[in-house]
């Protein structure tokens, strides 16, 4: 069936934002989508990876590595030409073995040839690009640890059954989940850059515009996607130019100082909170297209780069993403 | 006429199958649940239906493993015939037709996860749901369950047979989309039902339109829109729609004529013509909600969300439990090694370690048949069910203890001796003057939780929200040691002691509405039994604030309680 096409998705406007800041600027770290079911996480994360600028990278190379990589990792990269090829996006089960998410040796080679090679994973494969996880919070912890781990380094290291093998593995990391049915864990919680919330839309008209564009999509499938095509190319530039400018902005001594007072005043753990801080923001600047940061990026992104980095205070009844807003007006009026 | 008594639910049933049929990738499957004559009747009637549609029709047993369900590398024939052998998987066989899942309640999380993206893709085949399951606790996985359209419950079904599902080339795109109007309505039955995921709501129209088809409309009427609410709708109802604002129904007009399998029912319909569509709408549904929803709502009880794969309230454990397979990993810790999965690891990799060893196995003598590694042992897992832990938080106030502290011990005795029967542990939480405390810790011994019980005090103030206080304390330190904790609140609500332990019956009634709160944000599961003499709404505000289920019993016997509390914990299979 054909991918929903991002542009077509109504509202959720956070969330999306969160994702396109990602794809822009993958080291924000990972976004953490939590909702109820039946409210687009899923739709929208799979429709990103029909937005993301082409990359390129070695022909002969199992990780789709790019000329760097191959510098760096000259063992397993296979070299060979530079070409264009998409971004990857890989949709991982919940169910997903140990063996498939890190690689394994080759069962086939080591069958028919006797030899061992090792048979990259699904890690391998989202190098470069995306790895999105449905229902992350039911998720065996051994393996929340190990997707974690790997996408903070950036490399995936795999000494097991007599291999030794150290590959590339940069990806931005989207997980979805439904809080009612298992929290994640804070200290992985604390790992993802963004986390955003959804809700499903409740008024009618937003539901049945939803309605309307899912039956339009349902009757025909690629005649719905050519119409939204104009959209999600937009979008599509967007993205482009915005991680071209991403190197020339630097956000200034004030916009830093605000990010620090913000932490402080939400009691934001750590000192990852304002660096993600300062990474969404200088990238939703990018995406937009502003020529310099400002207080109003970091305001903007600034629930979704600390909710989920709030202790937690079981008297308070507030959720967080009042309280950051609350110490928002509070500094900035 | 009615819709008691004439209405068998195999009807409405057989009425999804049929719609199911037309499009059954769009509609991603049906849950059927209740195991019953009928429903056999109608997996048959369904087999044959996709057998003479030229779908596969496969039966997925809940073991499958990702090799089976996906395909992949075939390890015994490869050996067999000495180079790599592929097999294609079960969801790529069943592409276009349907997959059965018996006993789905059971399904393992990580097949679930398989089948929930391969419907989510489209590409694979439909899933029909057989949902077993006799505690409300128990269901198939929430992420299938969302993701089939049609939701029926069969136990009830006194009939054995069904009909051949006829469905005769009905072609759902010939019916126009739904109007706006049609749509408002839907959306707004979805809302007066509680039902907030779009999902529904999108099957609900795609529903109403084969449901036209069927009918050889080809445009949707409003007994196609009460079709769709009925059969897509009501099933997920959370909450019944505001009964005050309804104008009382027309006696002698049965909001919905049960359609019958055979025959269209195009113009059995008689809706009231003054009625807004929508009304009409949450009328048909409202006809088709399950009994019990309607009981569970009288007694004050929130129906319980269908949890996922039960995560906390399960563990994984090397011990005990249901076999969750074999991972990888050395037997310690009690852990046992499971032999056939590590010789099913080693033997592909015999002849890369003869050769590295230098030994072909022709002259294999002094090496072993089969060389093993650390690498290859896998050990055994299993899923175990927490233990619970029944914490009792009793109020022995002067106000509680003039009323029936003694009934309260009376009652916590005897679900002590529940408690002892399913294995659970006790735990007894106590408040009175300006202090609570833990009298006994989580323990199984009953003739200790018994004694502690008789020697309890009575008298002094209600420190309300200090006993909360500490009783959350307790199941929190609880459910962090990998029990599920239960929280049985014996008072009469009416708090005089604050959490400071200062006087004064506003503060602590506030700061007792305050800790019932933060109990209900941990997501313990509590019930709250009003002992007081006369019930006021105090119990049951602090009930409401603590997400927890309400027990007002006038003049009840200890052993009244003790049933109301073992009706409602969700734990009955504990054992």
């Amino acid at each position: 069936m054909a991918r929903f096409p991002f542009s077509a998705i109504v509202g959720q406007d956070e969330m999306k934002q969160a994702l396109l800041i990602a794809a822009v600027d993958p080291s924000v770290g990972g976004v953490m989508v939590f909702g109820d079911r039946g409210t687009g996480k899923s739709t929208a994360a799979r429709a990103l990876s029909k937005l993301l600028p082409p990359i390129t990278a070695h022909a002969n190379c199992p990780y789709g590595g790019s000329k760097e990589d191959a510098e760096r990792y000259p063992d397993v990269c296979g070299g060979g030409p530079l070409r264009k090829r998409a971004v990857p996006f890989v949709d991982m089960p919940l169910g997903a073995t140990e063996d498939r998410v890190i690689g394994s040796l080759d069962l086939e080679r080591a069958l028919r040839a006797g030899e061992k090679a090792f048979e990259p994973g699904l890690l391998a494969k989202a190098h470069r690009g995306f790895l999105y996880i449905d229902e992350i919070n039911l998720l065996e912890d051994h393996l929340v640890d190990l997707l974690l781990d790997v996408a903070a380094s950036g490399e995936n290291v795999v000494e097991r059954e007599g291999l030794s093998v150290r590959h590339p593995a940069k990806f931005v990391l989207i997980g979805s989940g439904n809080p009612e049915e298992g929290e994640l864990r804070p200290q992985l919680l604390d790992r993802f850059g963004l986390s955003v919330e959804v809700r499903t839309p409740k008024d009618i008209e937003t539901r049945i515009e939803i309605m309307k564009l899912v039956a339009s999509q349902e009757r025909d499938p690629e005649a719905f996607e050519a119409q939204w095509a104009g959209e999600d190319e937009k979008i599509l530039k967007q993205i482009a130019r915005g991680k071209n400018k991403l190197a020339k902005l630097e956000p200034g001594e004030d916009v830093l100082t605000d990010a620090a007072h913000l932490c402080l005043a939400v009691g934001a753990d750590g000192l990852r909170g304002e660096l993600t801080l300062m990474r969404a923001a200088r990238a939703l600047a990018a995406l937009e297209g502003s020529k310099s940061v400002r207080r109003e990026h970091l305001t903007a992104i600034a629930p979704s780069a600390l909710r989920h980095r709030l202790r937690r205070d079981v008297l308070d009844e507030t959720g967080s993403t009042v309280r950051i807003t609350r110490a928002i007006e509070e500094l900035f009026g | 006429m009615s819709p008691e008594g004439v209405t068998d639910p195999i009807d409405d049933a057989v009425l999804a199958a049929r719609l199911f049929l037309i499009a059954p990738s769009l509609f991603g499957g049906m849950a059927l649940r209740g195991s019953s004559p009928a429903r056999d009747a109608l997996v048959e009637a369904l087999a044959q239906a996709f057998a003479a549609m030229d779908g596969p029709f496969r039966k997925l047993p809940g073991h499958v493993d990702d090799e089976r369900l996906l395909g992949g590398v075939d390890i015994a024939a490869s050996l067999a015939s000495g180079r790599a052998v592929h097999q294609s998987g079960l969801l790529e066989q069943c592409a276009g037709g349907a997959v059965l899942v018996p006993m789905a309640e059971r399904i393992e999380p990580r097949v679930a996860g398989r089948l929930a993206q391969s419907v989510d893709e489209g590409n694979g085949p439909a899933l029909i749901l057989l949902d077993d399951a006799h505690e409300a606790d128990d269901a198939p996985p929430a992420s299938l369950l969302e993701r089939a359209a049609f939701h029926a419950e069969l136990a009830a079904s006194r009939k054995w047979q069904v009909a051949p599902l006829e469905i005769d080339g009905t072609d759902i795109g010939a019916v126009e989309p739904l109007s706006k109007p049609a749509l408002e309505a839907l959306a707004a039955t979805a809302e007066a039902l509680g039902v907030a995921s779009l999902r529904p709501l999108i099957f609900a129209q795609s529903a109403a339109r084969a449901h036209a088809a069927l009918a050889g409309r080809n445009a949707v009427e409003e007994a196609d829109l009460a079709a769709a609410a009925r059969l897509v709708l009501s099933p997920r109802a959370t909450r019944l729609p505001p009964i005050e604002e309804e104008p009382p129904p027309p006696e002698e007009q049965p909001p919905e004529t049960p359609p019958d399998p055979g025959e269209e029912d195009t113009d059995s319909q008689q809706p009231n013509p003054d009625a807004p569509l929508e009304e009409t709408l949450v009328e048909a549904a409202t006809a088709a909600i399950p009994a019990d929803l309607l009981e569970a709502l009288f007694q004050g009880k929130a129906p319980r969300r269908v949890t996922g794969g039960g995560t906390g309230k399960r563990r994984k454990s090397g011990l005990r439990g249901k076999p969750l397979g074999a991972r990888q990993g050395l037997p310690r810790g009690g852990t046992r090694l499971a032999l056939i999965d590590t010789l099913r690891a080693a033997v592909p990799w015999q002849e890369v370690r003869r050769r590295e060893s230098g030994v072909t196995s022709d002259e294999g003598i002094q090496t072993p048949r089969v060389q093993m590694r650390k690498e290859d042992l896998r050990v055994r897992r299993f899923e175990d069910k927490a233990a619970r832990v029944t914490i009792f938080a009793v109020d022995a106030s002067g106000s509680a203890a003039a009323a029936r502290l003694a009934e309260a011990k009376g009652a916590v005795e005897l679900m002590l001796a529940q408690a002892y029967v399913t294995r659970s542990e006790v735990a007894l939480v106590a408040f009175r003057g300006e202090s609570a405390e833990v009298l006994l810790p989580p323990t199984r011994s009953l003739t200790r939780a018994r004694r502690t019980l008789s020697e309890l005090p009575g008298g002094g103030g209600t420190p309300l929200a200090m006993g909360l206080d500490t009783a959350r304390e307790c199941a929190e330190a609880v459910a962090s040691k990998g029990r599920t904790p239960s929280l049985v609140v014996l008072t009469d609500g009416r708090a005089n002691i604050d959490r400071d332990g200062k006087p004064g019956r506003k503060q602590a009634g506030e700061d007792a509405i305050a800790s019932a709160k933060a109990l209900a944000r941990s997501g313990i599961d509590a019930i709250v039994i009003d002992i007081s003499a006369r019930a006021a709404r105090e119990g049951a505000a602090l009930a409401e604030a603590m997400n927890a289920r309400f027990f007002a019993l006038p003049r009840a016997d200890a052993r009244q309680i003790a049933n109301a509390v073992e009706a409602a914990q969700p734990s009955r299979e504990a054992a």
